[in-house]
């Protein structure tokens, strides 16, 4: 009897996570991607997701990437009027740059490559290299924006800046449905650009998230107390504060967004993103606080999303993305789109 | 050392070493990385070295720029996060700069090393004092070049580039980190040493060691 309890101890994994071998967690995902959409590629070598069909002839190829562990970004993007390919790395850490420089030149139909990039240092250094062996090596042309939405980053000049967060997905929507629309590559960066500079976000965490590998929450925090300002890595936030209400922690999300840029006299599209570990009943209940307060500051929401978008695992709490919009954002919010992630207009 | 030139064997000497010194002090590493950023600096490091070792007992080569070449894309496609891309950068730089020799005098080192340094301002764009890797590499230069400059051979200038860089390393100590993600901690990135710039030490150690 001893010998096969030892045997099934050896078995136990040692975290309590839906996973066979923690080292193996991005590619046994993958292959559940695969699996579960046929109408998606995905290159298991270079982790790249892409399109069941190659881009267009002179269509701009629109990619993203990023550290794994925030699905449904960036895989959950790809597809119809939003991303060509998405790059993953292993959990939370950046991909590299010869899996970003594959997937550049096998998205690129011709007309070059816009690379959407969050602003973390590993992610900013690694889609530059890639950039450049891509130009050098292939002649693809590559533009690039760097997303840097948060507002909990007060310092900006001196830390390695804002970070990049909810914008992103609402850039990926906007920018993949111009570049649909035939939009040239210039263009297509000038107004992701734009939509970036026009959005802000501030997240919370009531809990710290667990990565496999490491086997143990990033960080501990106390279960009477949240942190505001939190990034997507579990990284920390502004504040460490007394649990809260929801009323009073939507008022705690969005007045620094509201404090940092003026939203008012332009219809908004807001996002209520769930950063994986709390259910959709709280997050419709936070959306229906936040909704409020901004209605009270005079700004009206044309257009809105509620649920897990860019996720931190399996952390509670939620982010709350504003959007300044104009009737171009708009148009192109409401192009249809085909994607794991975000479906509608098909 | 023959003629006061480094040889290829060296070069690869310095790299083992290098290799070496990363693995043996991976735990520490990933320790002054999980006070002030994300815990995996030192198991990164090892697995490039690792890496590098691999491919260059593998597929030997001839020439400086060649060695170089495939250090950088190794380093750069096994290592991830922000380490990769710039000691990757670091030894692409390195090799484009010594060029197709074999062999490299003090000057040429000097120069080689330099141009790997730049390739690390341009990729990280850290000033010296942010609290990075180059609070240990810019002190290593300039000593190296001073030694050079007042006739000093390889072998020499190296050391005084480690002992420099073990100084620039010990004085991110106490300094509030401006650049990767250790900035976003502010003040409490203080009374820490930065990583990046241990491992850059070890890096001029082993220069050291390999050219004693």
């Amino acid at each position: 009897m001893s010998a096969s309890v030892k045997e099934l101890e050896e078995e136990v994994p040692s975290v309590k996570k839906l996973i066979n071998d923690p080292a193996n967690v991005l590619a046994d995902s993958l292959v559940g991607v695969a699996a579960a959409h046929p109408e998606l590629r995905v290159d298991h070598t270079n982790r790249i997701i892409y399109r069941g069909e190659p881009t267009k002839a002179g269509k701009v190829a629109v990619i993203s990437g990023g550290g794994s562990g925030h699905e449904p970004l960036h895989g959950g993007f790809v597809g119809l009027g939003m991303l060509d390919a998405a790059i993953s790395g292993e959990v939370f850490t950046s991909p590299t740059p010869d899996q970003v420089q594959e997937a550049t030149k096998v998205a690129d139909g011709g007309a070059g490559v816009l690379h959407i990039v969050k602003n973390y240092t590993g992610d900013v250094m690694n889609f530059e290299m890639a950039a450049e062996l891509a130009d050098a090596e292939a002649g693809v042309k590559v533009e690039t924006v760097v997303t840097n939405d948060d507002v909990a980053v007060e310092d900006s000049t001196w830390t390695a800046g804002r970070r990049g967060v909810g914008i992103t997905v609402l850039l990926e929507k906007i920018a993949g449905a111009a570049a649909e629309e035939g939009r040239d590559l210039a263009s297509v960066a000038d107004l992701a650009r734009r939509v970036n500079a026009s959005g802000r976000s501030m997240g919370m965490a009531l809990t710290s998230c667990t990565v496999p590998a490491a086997g143990k929450p990033t960080f501990d925090l106390p279960d009477d107390m949240m942190e505001m300002g939190v990034g997507i890595h579990g990284e920390p936030g502004r504040h460490r504060v007394p649990l809260a209400q929801a009323s009073d922690i939507a008022q705690q999300l969005v007045e620094p967004i509201l404090q940092d840029f003026d939203f008012t006299g332009a219809p908004a599209i807001v996002m209520l993103n769930g950063m994986g570990g709390s259910p959709l009943i709280e997050l419709y209940l936070m959306y229906g606080e936040v909704a409020k307060i901004l209605e009270k500051s005079g700004i009206t929401i044309a257009r809105n999303l509620v649920g897990n978008y860019i996720t931190s695992l399996d952390m509670a709490g939620c982010s709350v993305t504003v959007l300044k919009a104009d009737d171009e954002f708009l148009k192109l919010w409401d192009a249809p789109v085909n994607t794991a992630g975000l479906r509608w207009g098909v | 050392m023959a003629g006061g030139t480094v040889s290829l064997p060296q070069l690869v000497d310095w790299l083992s070493r290098f290799s070496g010194l990363v693995t043996e002090n991976r735990t520490y590493l990933t320790e002054l990385d999980s006070a002030i950023g994300d815990a995996d600096h030192g198991a990164n490091m090892a697995r490039g070295m690792t890496a590098v070792m691999e491919k260059i007992g593998a597929t030997p080569v001839a020439a400086v720029d060649e060695l170089f070449k495939s250090v950088g894309m190794t380093l750069v496609t096994s290592v991830g996060g922000a380490s990769g891309p710039l000691y990757g950068t670091f030894f692409l730089r390195f090799g484009t700069t010594a060029g197709a020799v074999t062999e490299l005098d003090g000057a040429a080192l000097g120069a080689a090393l330099r141009a790997g340094l730049d390739g690390v301002v341009a990729r990280g764009k850290a000033e010296v004092g942010d609290k990075t890797m180059l609070d240990a590499m810019a002190p290593a230069l300039d000593a190296f070049d001073a030694e050079v400059a007042s006739g000093a051979d390889a072998t020499a200038a190296s050391s005084a580039a480690s002992s420099a860089a073990a100084m620039g390393r010990d004085a991110t100590e106490p300094l509030v980190a401006r650049k990767g993600r250790a900035s976003y901690l502010g003040e409490r990135s203080a009374g820490h040493l930065d990583p990046g710039a241990a491992s850059t030490a070890y890096l001029f150690e082993a220069l050291s060691e390999a050219l004693a």
